[in-house]
């Protein structure tokens, strides 16, 4: 049995994404998004993710007060002026939903981007050159997965002072050896492709084999990973800025408005409940569209 | 097998002299001195003062110094004492431990009995509502953050039943009837992630093994249905739940801080929270290379098993 050990590979957090095979899938293109789109669940996602980012992008537009604004009196219950009540500073909570939508897409996105610059980085070196290469990436890949995640991300905010952008950081690196297990399994399975064999024989370098032929080829289950875990960051965001570590106040984040939100938990819940409610629908969302396209670019999954 | 097991142990031990080095490189780039945490910034104390509990700290000695004392007196499985309560760490790691390790079976005991029927029950009737409800749901719960879920847990409880956990840690070996009632609520807010997991993960793996021959093969002697999908199935499929199932495991030991926090309940991933805030190096170390060894032992546990499960296996 080869080193890595089958229990390391990235169940973890995803559910049955471990199970997503990347042999040979078609290259994603329009036929897979109208497969994701022709699934009631893929569509679903897809509109709660478009929905999402027009909010976020629309916030200012669309809020009806500046979120730092204080327009109301302290715990105000949701009422027609203030749709979904007020924060006990007298904030609108829907005016600062809204606003925290950029906050919660940035930080999934940017997270979601650094893990693959690094992972992606890691797996191709590891399942590309393999030999002593894959040998030492595979260590350090295993020292971060043993490292409890959470944990990890904790020190690392503190190290770098908490904020939103320390927050991308932190948890870019925390789930890097995620993707990096991903890519490297698709980049192992993709080399023995006759069409690899035949580029080294003529001559193709390794950055060109690794950019022209590969990546495109490994796309499909990295596309879906990164789906999937678009949404396991920004729960994490959520975690961090409910434990006082990510977005410092006053910004909006949802998490953060959870945590100032759960000592009025008795007298004023919906200071709580409302931007749970976000973080929940937008990572059903996420989860969703990930679930659908794994079913659209997963051969082996569609012919059940 | 058993040259199998000794190479697994020996990749262990890089692995740890990794984790080690890292958890002890992250805590001296933490910002702020642990002599000021300790003692505060007023003047109270002099620069003397300070430097001499440095010095006892043995905060005085370059870093290196400083890690291969660490790494000497881990070797007699010292993890040294806490810079702030002068307790022993390893006393303290095993004490926090106990609360996570109760926490973190139950709630994989609760999830997994309820999930792994759920995903054979789906995967039998794939298709119909029951299971695009069953599929649905399963993200539903997969997209709730478990600390919100724990405080509407305690506000329905607050506000409706005449009872809500006492957010005071009670020990099982004094009373375990009430240790039992307080990690009620604790377990069903990290359970419904873990029953969501499970399920999506037992019913894709159920799919997968109903799909073989084996299976077809027994259904053609005219084995019961039953048989079929419980004896030849289930046991076929099991592999990447019990896979999943230890990772939970291994993820909660330092993943259930938030859910501690909420509960007030004194767990690992507390003692670790608290320890980075106030700087107590020795507490964060011992605290994070516990966790880190569980989870590759568990890790390490669950491919074992495989050979129970399936036959088949040979390491």
């Amino acid at each position: 049995m080869s080193q890595a050990s089958p229990v390391t590979t990235m169940a973890a957090t995803l559910g049955d994404a471990a199970v997503v095979s990347p042999s040979r899938p078609p290259r994603p293109g329009a036929g897979a998004f109208m497969k994701v789109v022709r699934e009631p669940i893929g569509l679903i996602g897809l509109v709660i993710i478009v929905t999402l980012i027009v909010v976020a992008i629309l916030a200012p537009v669309i809020a009806p007060y500046p979120p730092d604004d204080q327009p109301g009196r302290r715990l105000e219950s949701p009422n027609s002026t203030y749709w979904l009540g007020t924060d006990d500073l007298g904030r609108d909570i829907f005016s600062r939903l809204l606003y925290g939508a950029r906050v919660s897409l940035q930080v999934g996105i940017i997270a979601v981007g650094i893990a693959l610059v690094i992972g992606g980085i890691l797996g191709l070196l590891s399942g590309y050159y393999v030999g002593i290469v894959d040998a030492l990436v595979q260590r350090l890949v295993d020292i971060l997965l043993a490292f409890p995640t959470l944990i990890l991300v904790i020190a690392l905010t503190t190290v770098m002072g908490a904020s939103t952008a320390t927050a991308m950081i932190a948890i870019g690196i925390a789930y890097s050896p995620a993707i990096a297990r991903v890519v490297r399994g698709a980049t192992l399975q993709v080399r023995q492709e006759q069409y690899v064999e035949a580029g080294k024989t003529i001559g193709v370098g390794p950055s060109r084999m690794i950019l022209r032929h590969i990546v495109p080829n490994i796309a499909p289950p990295v596309i879906v990973q990164s789906t999937l875990l678009l949404s396991t960051a920004i729960l994490a965001e959520a975690a961090l800025s409910f434990l006082g570590l990510g977005t410092q106040p006053p910004a909006a984040s949802w998490g953060a408005m959870l945590g100032a939100g759960r000592k009025y938990m008795e007298t004023a819940p919906w200071v709580a409940i409302f931007p749970g409610l976000a973080i929940s629908i937008t990572v059903l969302g996420f989860n969703l569209l990930g679930d659908a396209m794994r079913d659209a670019l997963d051969p082996r999954l569609r012919q059940r | 097998m058993s040259r199998y097991i000794v190479r697994r142990f020996v990749l262990l031990i890089p692995t740890l002299f990794g984790v080690t080095f890292l958890v002890f490189a992250l805590m001296r780039f933490l910002p702020g001195d642990v002599v000021n945490s300790l003692l505060g910034t007023e003047a109270t104390f002099s620069e003397e003062q300070r430097a001499t509990l440095r010095r006892l700290l043995g905060l005085d000695q370059p870093i290196y110094v400083q890690y291969l004392d660490w790494l000497r007196s881990l070797a007699r499985l010292d993890l040294g004492v806490s810079f702030r309560s002068s307790e022993p760490v390893l006393q303290m790691v095993i004490d926090r431990a106990s609360v996570t390790i109760e926490l973190a079976l139950l709630s994989v005991i609760v999830s997994t009995v309820i999930a792994v029927p759920l995903g054979v029950i789906t995967a039998t009737h794939r298709g119909n509502k029951a299971d695009v409800l069953a599929h649905f749901v399963g993200l539903v719960g997969l997209s709730i953050p478990s600390f919100w879920l724990a405080i509407l847990l305690l506000l329905v409880t607050t506000l409706y039943i005449p009872w809500s956990p006492k957010l005071i840690w009670i020990n099982p070996l004094d009373d375990p009837v009430q240790n039992l009632k307080q990690m009620v609520l604790p377990v069903i807010a990290l359970s419904l992630s873990l029953v969501a997991v499970v399920m999506r993960m037992t019913r894709s793996s159920m799919l997968e093994t109903l799909g073989q021959d084996y299976v077809r093969t027994a259904r053609a002697k005219g084995l019961r249905e039953r048989l079929v999908v419980l004896r030849h199935a289930l046991r076929n499929a099991l592999i990447p739940v019990v896979t999943v199932i230890g990772l939970q495991i291994g993820n909660l030991l330092g993943g259930a801080v938030v859910i501690e926090q909420i509960f007030g309940l004194p767990g690992i991933g507390s003692m670790i929270l608290t320890a980075i805030n106030q700087r107590d190096y020795p507490v964060v170390q011992g605290g994070v290379l516990f966790v880190a060894i569980a989870f590759l032992l568990i890790n390490l546990c669950v491919d074992l098993l495989y050979v129970y499960i399936d036959p088949r296996i040979r390491y």
